[in-house]
């Protein structure tokens, strides 16, 4: 019995692997090539010409004048696009409260005034390491630092927020997200614009 | 073997003291095997009686106490679903004794050579051998099973059918099977002994009753697999938890592992005890119950079948109509008056004893008046039926010669005078077959007087019998001789959903083997040996008692009353055979849902306090909480043994209102119960400071 | 529960079912051998296949012979995934120079893919060549997920045809799954995933400069950020609809390049269930009885919704230990809201909860949250929902044939509750369906408890659990009910790219698929030699309510009864110290 499939089966593989594993992924790779180049090379963000990151890869900051993105858990550096990762964190591991309570520590320092409550997922990790968005809450809560370490008003900053925020898909799927590499990109230009005008 | 035995009550003292014995004798592991659940009780109960006796020597894992407790209650679990069996068991022994003492070692008288008036010798009958032929007198008792080779004799076969009328048997034809342990009345037989001692009808009758020669039916096998692996399953949840509870212990820094007592405990609580405790009592209960129905079977395996059967064939004439058809109509030729038609064929039945001819006498007295007269005042001379002349009649003294019969006899005796048929009797003629009825054409010398209408009498209630078996998803077919036409409207009269028509032998096994390859699950009613092939063929095949050698060995069950409608009876007892194992796995498993509230908790609750939130029954103790599982565990095998024993009732309804009944009554009902049983437990427990 | 998260479930249900009925009847026609409207392109390939490999499709095969040719097949599969990963280094469009695989990582990972499990124990960005992702995994993306489908395709058959002693032609269900039904639809998804965003490209990986520059954990400023690329649309694609779940790179569908927007995550998401619950009709078209097939899927939904519900409300209450934080995890139109550790902010808590529930009901496996950061309770379903077989979806294929054993074994009870030898499909179950059924039933529970227990009883297997306490428990007990019921999907903390775990899931994946494979086919053998029972009054019919529900008790109770202890000492507990101390 076995040797009678011997030669279907081994034949059969090879001409599926070829159909499957070589032909499929290069039509996937002509046809995408073809008509959406630019995302299918990783939607490259460019300044003054050069690649300064991907809309969909975030970035780290901790830097109070840029807007701040989730926690990232990615290893050695965060925001490692080359190994994604999350924390993996069990919600009763006091590891989790120790780096909820960095955080808020974190925020604090660069906005003593702020009282509000956080928002959570600016003091949580997110799933990739990468996620290249907030809330829009959590950008709300950090536009008066941002304002005020910028010298801009609350108002323009907001504006820039909003340019880079994104609603639900036709308005019900998904959550509201401010891309936080697009809004920063933003908020260094504008600083730019304003220096030139002067 | 009497009727009246289903009137007693179902805890006979005379049968519960030997089942207290036999209860205890059955905790041999070589017995306890052949029920998987059952053994891995056996295995718990001596596991924790050795760490009872570790505890007591100081090193125990728990309190001697508590574990003796759970350990004599885990004994007890093994020890009532002994005695469910035994008593079981036990019912049937009592029947089988009453069988056995009809089995004394009868004397035979063996004879040289088969034929009546040959010398015999006097043997006891366990020497006789099949092929031997033995005399039979007045007041002897038939040694074994056999055919009557010659000779007519009036039996008393009390013994196997409860049936005190004597019976006749003779040699030949349909009446020639004779049964060991029933005794001659009148006359003698000569009998060729047809079984060999230990396979005689008796001998399969005690065996089944005993349960000795009781072979797993594939529904019980097939359960058997599922409680298996219900148990395995629960084996590895239980096992596992020692290691899990290991690892818990370390990782929380506190409390102790689980002990092993626990476990046990929990692992008992969890397989299907109740219905692994309980399967074979209802096994033999089944058995117990067929054999009150007096209906002998050769397998379980056929008793089950019944259960399925779809299609019902039935023999018409003795089983769905009167053996016999009377007359209804007398219709006169045109120039005929209808009183002279009356009187003439009440003269030519008057020496006519069979039911036919009576019914004619009766009739013309009933309805025209005509008083009974006496063939000798009349100076009559009786001519008879015979095959040849297919006729009957008498000559009178005065020459009148009148004779009745079938339309073609008759059509040949007038023909033969120069006489001849009408086509307005031709006309009645049709008319009364297409009705089911038969055409009795009565002629004086070349004249036609008329046509008698003889009826098929259907048989009272049997309408409503077969609306029961339709109701119960089973098609009912009518087996007959008769034409088309006649077959047609007597199916219809009896409420049958169809009929087969001219039926020979060799049709009838055709009809059978369509149905099987179609699907459908045959059972067949059958007396005569030409019943014997289709017999053979069907699925469930119930031969009368009164039937011959032939058509017995052909059925799978034998009806001792002979009540072909007995297949109603078989069903629902196969049935409910089905449906108490199905209740009782169900109820048993849905009990796991609570069992797990009672023990999980208290098993754990030392390393996680937290887990005090799963307590929901509020039980006492975690201690209490185990032991009242245990013991609710035990006791509800106790409870169940009256359900086991007669069965879960069957009632004809859709299969999904049954389901649905049943699913209410054993899986809603097998989730409550024990919340509430284990509470009570742990009450009295609680109550009477039984544990810590 | 906010109208946000009723009105997503919603339409992500409605979805689901509006599609199931188109495609199950194309599947049908397609097993049929009918036209399915792609046979003028597609038969040509087909009958060239046939012709080249010696495989004459007219002839069926025995179900042994049946199941040797799958054995065949997919130990080829194994073999061939296993030397693609160990050679990689050798091999060309290895634009990284990853290097050779190591032995028990190469193993676990053949196994995972062959066996439709998909268990990540590698990181794809960090492990894997282009060549070994689309010659090794996304080839056995296609074949394992075919494989299934033609083992459910034989016993529909076994259904069907009657006193036969053949289940039909291994090859020819493999390959028409794959050419008809695979390709096509992963043709598409992937055009539209690249459209969102997806990587689809043959470049090495990218360098950017950094906007801010950023310290490492050795405190060494970095200016640069390195990002993975590769051909992952199209192995996205597939690893969705073939419920295979193992992504392109290490954090699957969180990633943004595989999973960038909520329509990819939609399209991604559906795609999950998509075929499992399109079978459920295929099976009902086929045995022409459309209401056997929805039955199933009733019975699936009705599993599923509830389980879908309290995932989504678990995840939504967030995390009580941040209460006294002063952190805002209220729903509001400007945030989601509840526990979002270990969530990406464009799925928030009803995108990542509706997959965590899909890709456990289904044996996908993919994520795109971290299962180990859900809350104890908001865990414990996507764990119950793998332990209770597969079966509420399943795997393509796998999860209906899982579920037939099921309905065996209730039509079993049942039938003898109403005291009547069952039926399912108009073919009588007996013995030996029992017994096939029970071996289906027995095997995963005895792998995930075994594996369990001998996993937290060992040293080197007890250093790889990440988090503390009883989540550590849910960790190991999360792994195995993976891995025994060939899902895929993990508790990211647990590190299981060691030897004992390669090893162990490893065997774990394989006796899960083959040891119910296996008995299914004999059962599609011993049903085909049976004749069809009519229906008649006294026949239990199992499309109504009564019997869905019924199967659903059998399914929830050999569930619950089989894992409450084990998650009694995991989530269970957890939640409760949560809360109530």
């Amino acid at each position: 019995m076995i040797r009678e499939h011997m030669k279907p089966a081994i034949v059969s593989f090879l001409i599926l692997t070829i159909i499957t594993g070589i032909l499929y992924p290069l039509s996937v790779t002509g046809i995408a090539q073809a008509l959406f180049r630019e995302r299918a090379n990783g939607s490259w963000i460019y300044r003054n010409g050069n690649p300064i990151g991907s809309l969909l890869i975030g970035q780290h900051f901790d830097d109070p004048k840029y807007l701040w993105g989730r926690i990232s858990s990615t290893s050695p550096v965060r925001f490692n696009a080359a190994s994604s990762s999350g924390s993996n964190l069990g919600p009763t591991n006091s590891e989790l409260i120790d780096a909820v309570k960095a955080r808020i520590k974190a925020l604090k320092t660069a906005d003593p005034d702020n009282t509000s409550p956080i928002p959570v997922d600016l003091v949580t990790s997110s799933a990739s390491g990468l996620d290249p968005h907030i809330s829009l809450a959590a950008a709300y809560y950090q536009i008066p630092r941002v304002a005020r370490l910028r010298g801009l008003s609350q108002d323009t900053v907001k504006s820039i927020v909003r340019t880079h925020s994104y609603n639900r898909f036709l308005g019900l799927i998904g959550e509201p997200v401010v891309n936080v590499l697009k809004v920063n990109l933003d908020l260094d230009s504008y600083k730019i614009d304003n220096n030139m005008n002067i | 073997m009497r009727k009246s035995q289903k009137a007693k009550s179902l805890f006979n003292l005379s049968i519960i003291g030997p089942a207290i014995i036999d209860s205890l004798k059955k905790l041999d592991p070589r017995h306890q095997i052949k029920n998987p659940v059952m053994f891995v009780v056996l295995v718990g109960s001596i596991l924790t009686t050795g760490l009872y006796f570790q505890a007591l020597s100081g090193h125990g894992e728990a309190p001697a106490g508590s574990i003796l407790a759970i350990s004599s209650w885990l004994w007890f679990t093994l020890i009532f679903a002994n005695f469910a069996e035994a008593m079981a068991e036990g019912r049937g022994k009592a029947q089988a004794a009453n069988l056995r003492r009809t089995r004394r070692d009868t004397p035979a008288k063996k004879l040289s050579n088969p034929s009546y008036g040959s010398s015999y010798e006097k043997v006891s009958a366990t020497t006789l051998r099949k092929g031997d032929v033995v005399l039979v007198e007045a007041g002897d008792i038939i040694p074994m099973d056999g055919e009557v080779v010659e000779g007519v004799a009036s039996v008393d076969e009390s013994a196997i059918t409860g049936e005190s009328a004597p019976v006749i048997r003779e040699s030949g034809g349909d009446r020639n099977a004779v049964t060991g342990g029933t005794r001659v009345l009148s006359d003698w037989l000569l009998v060729r002994i047809s079984s060999n001692p230990g396979e005689t009808f008796l001998d399969h009758m005690i065996a089944m009753v005993e349960g000795a020669k009781r072979q797993k039916t594939p529904n019980e096998i097939a359960l058997s697999i599922l409680l298996a692996v219900f148990t395995i399953i629960f084996l590895l949840a239980t096992i596992t938890l020692l290691p899990f509870s290991v690892y818990s212990v370390i990782s929380a820094g506190h409390g102790e592992r689980v002990t092993v007592t626990v476990l046990v405990a929990l692992l008992v609580c969890l397989i299907p005890t109740t219905i692994g405790g309980l399967l074979p009592a209802i096994g033999i209960a089944g058995m117990d119950r067929m054999v009150q129905a007096n209906v002998v079977a050769t397998s379980g395996r056929a008793v089950e079948a019944a259960g399925d059967v779809d299609v019902l064939l039935l023999d018409k004439t003795g089983t769905i109509t009167l053996g016999n058809r009377q007359a209804v109509a007398f219709i006169p030729n045109q120039d005929v008056n209808i009183k002279s038609l009356a009187d003439a064929a009440q003269i030519a039945s008057l020496s006519d004893e069979t039911p036919e001819g009576r019914s004619i006498v009766v009739l013309a007295k009933k309805k025209y008046g005509i008083r009974e007269r006496h063939i000798h005042e009349l100076d009559a001379k009786f001519i008879p039926f015979t095959a040849q002349t297919r006729m009957s009649g008498v000559d009178l003294g005065d020459g009148r010669q009148i004779r009745k019969g079938s339309a073609e006899a008759i059509e040949d005796y007038v023909k033969k005078f120069g006489g001849s048929f009408s086509d307005d009797l031709k006309s009645n003629i049709e008319m009364i077959s297409k009705n089911g009825g038969t055409p009795l054409v009565v002629a004086e010398h070349k004249h036609v007087l008329g046509v008698i209408q003889l009826k098929d009498i259907v048989k009272g209630g049997i309408r409503e019998r077969f609306a029961e078996l339709r109701r119960m998803g089973i098609k009912t077919i009518m087996i007959t001789g008769d034409n088309p036409l006649t077959a047609a409207a007597i199916a219809a009269e009896a409420g049958m959903d169809d009929f087969l028509a001219q039926a020979t032998p060799e049709t009838k096994l055709k009809l059978i083997r369509e149905m099987q390859s179609g699907g459908r699950l045959v059972a067949m009613t059958g007396d005569g040996t030409n019943d014997a092939p289709a017999l053979a063929q069907a699925d469930v095949a119930v031969a009368m008692n009164t039937g011959t050698q032939a058509a017995k060995e052909a059925g799978n069950m034998v009806d001792l009353d002979s009540n072909p409608t007995k297949l109603i009876e078989i069903v629902k007892i196969g049935k409910q055979l089905l449906m108490t194992r199905g209740s009782l796995t169900t109820f048993s498993i849905a009990n796991d849902v609570s069992k797990y509230f009672a023990i999980i908790p208290a098993a754990f609750v030392g390393t996680y306090p937290s887990l005090k939130a799963l307590n929901i029954m509020h039980l006492a103790t975690p201690s209490s909480a185990v032991l009242s599982a245990v013991i609710f565990n035990a006791l509800i095998i106790i409870f169940l043994i009256p359900l086991a024993l007669r069965g879960v009732p069957y009632k004809p309804m859709t299969a999904n209102r049954f389901l649905r009944n049943n699913l209410l009554v054993y899986g809603v009902g097998g989730i409550v119960a024990p919340f509430i049983g284990i509470k009570l437990i742990d009450m009295i427990l609680a109550a009477l400071r039984l544990v810590q | 529960m906010n109208w946000n998260n009723v009105i997503q479930g919603l339409i992500f249900l409605a979805t689901v079912i509006l599609l199931a009925k188109p495609l199950g009847i194309y599947m049908a026609r397609v097993y049929e051998g009918k036209p399915a409207g792609l046979n003028v392109l597609l038969g040509p390939v087909e009958r060239w296949i046939y012709r080249l490999s010696g495989i004459h499709p007219e002839t069926s095969m025995s179900w042994k012979g049946y199941a040797v040719a799958m054995l065949l097949f997919n130990s080829i599969g194994i073999v061939v995934v296993y030397a693609l990963q160990r050679l990689q280094a050798h091999l060309p469009l290895n634009p990284m120079s990853m290097s050779g695989v190591t032995p028990d990582l190469a193993f676990n990972t053949a196994v995972s893919f062959a066996t439709n499990t998909n268990w990540q124990s590698y990181g794809g960005e960090t492990t894997l060549s282009y060549l070994t992702q689309m010659v090794g995994l996304t080839v056995q993306n296609f074949l394992s997920a075919a494989t299934g489908m033609a083992v459910l395709v034989a016993l529909i058959r076994g259904f069907i045809q009657k006193k036969v002693e053949t289940i039909g032609n291994f090859w020819v269900d493999l390959v028409r799954s794959t050419l008809y039904i695979l390709i096509p639809l992963s043709l598409i998804l992937s055009i539209i995933l690249v459209s969102q965003g997806v990587v689809q490209t043959f470049k090495p990986y990218e360098k950017v400069t950094l906007l801010q520059p950023v310290k490492n954990d050795n405190g060494t400023v970095v200016q640069e950020q390195v990002l993975a690329l590769g051909p992952a649309a199209s192995q996205v694609a597939i690893k969705q609809l073939g419920t295979n779940g193992g992504g392109f790179f290490n954090v699957n569908s969180s990633h943004p390049f595989e999973n960038p927007t909520p329509l990819s995550n939609f399209l991604e998401v559906i795609s999950i269930i998509l075929i499992p619950a399109a079978l459920c009709y295929t099976l009902g078209y086929m045995v022409r009885d459309k209401r056997q097939g929805w039955a199933l899927l009733a019975a699936m939904l009705i599993i599923f919704i509830p389980c879908l519900w309290s995932c989504i409300y678990f995840e939504q209450q967030g995390n009580p230990l941040f209460n006294s934080l002063g952190i805002d995890q209220k729903a509001t139109a400007f945030q989601p809201g509840g526990n979002m550790e270990g969530k990406e902010a464009r799925f928030g808590i009803v995108n990542s909860a509706i997959w965590a529930v899909a890709t456990t009901a289904a044996s996908n496996g993919s994520v795109n949250s971290m299962h180990d950061s859900y809350m104890p309770l908001g865990g414990l379903i996507p764990m119950w929902l793998m332990q209770l077989g597969e079966v509420v979806f399943g795997g393509v294929g796998s999860g209906l044939y899982g579920m037939i054993a099921f309905a065996i074994i209730a039509v079993f009870i049942a039938g003898l509750m109403i005291g009547r030898t069952p039926e399912y499909l108009g073919k009588k179950i007996e013995a030996y369906e029992m017994k096939m059924a029970s071996l289906m039933i027995l095997i995963p529970p005895a792998l995930v408890l075994a594996g369990t227990a001998v996993s937290v009883s060992l040293h080197q297997a007890k250093v790889s659990i990440f988090n503390p306490g009883p989540q550590g428990f849910s960790e190991v007990l999360y792994a195995f009910s993976s891995a025994g019921n060939n899902n895929g999907s993990a508790f990211g903390g647990l590190s299981a790219n060691t030897p004992f775990y390669n090893i162990a899931l490893g065997l774990a994946m394989f006796f899960a698929r083959y040891w119910l494979a296996i008995p299914i086919l004999a059962v599609a053998g011993s049903l085909s030699r049976k004749k069809i029972v009519p229906v008649s009054q006294g026949t239990l019919p199992t499309h109504t309510p009564l019997f869905i529900i019924f199967l659903i008790m059998v399914v929830l109770i050999v569930g619950a009864l089989t894992f409450f202890p084990a998650l009694v000492l995991g989530p269970i507990v957890e939640h409760l110290m949560l809360h109530h101390s």
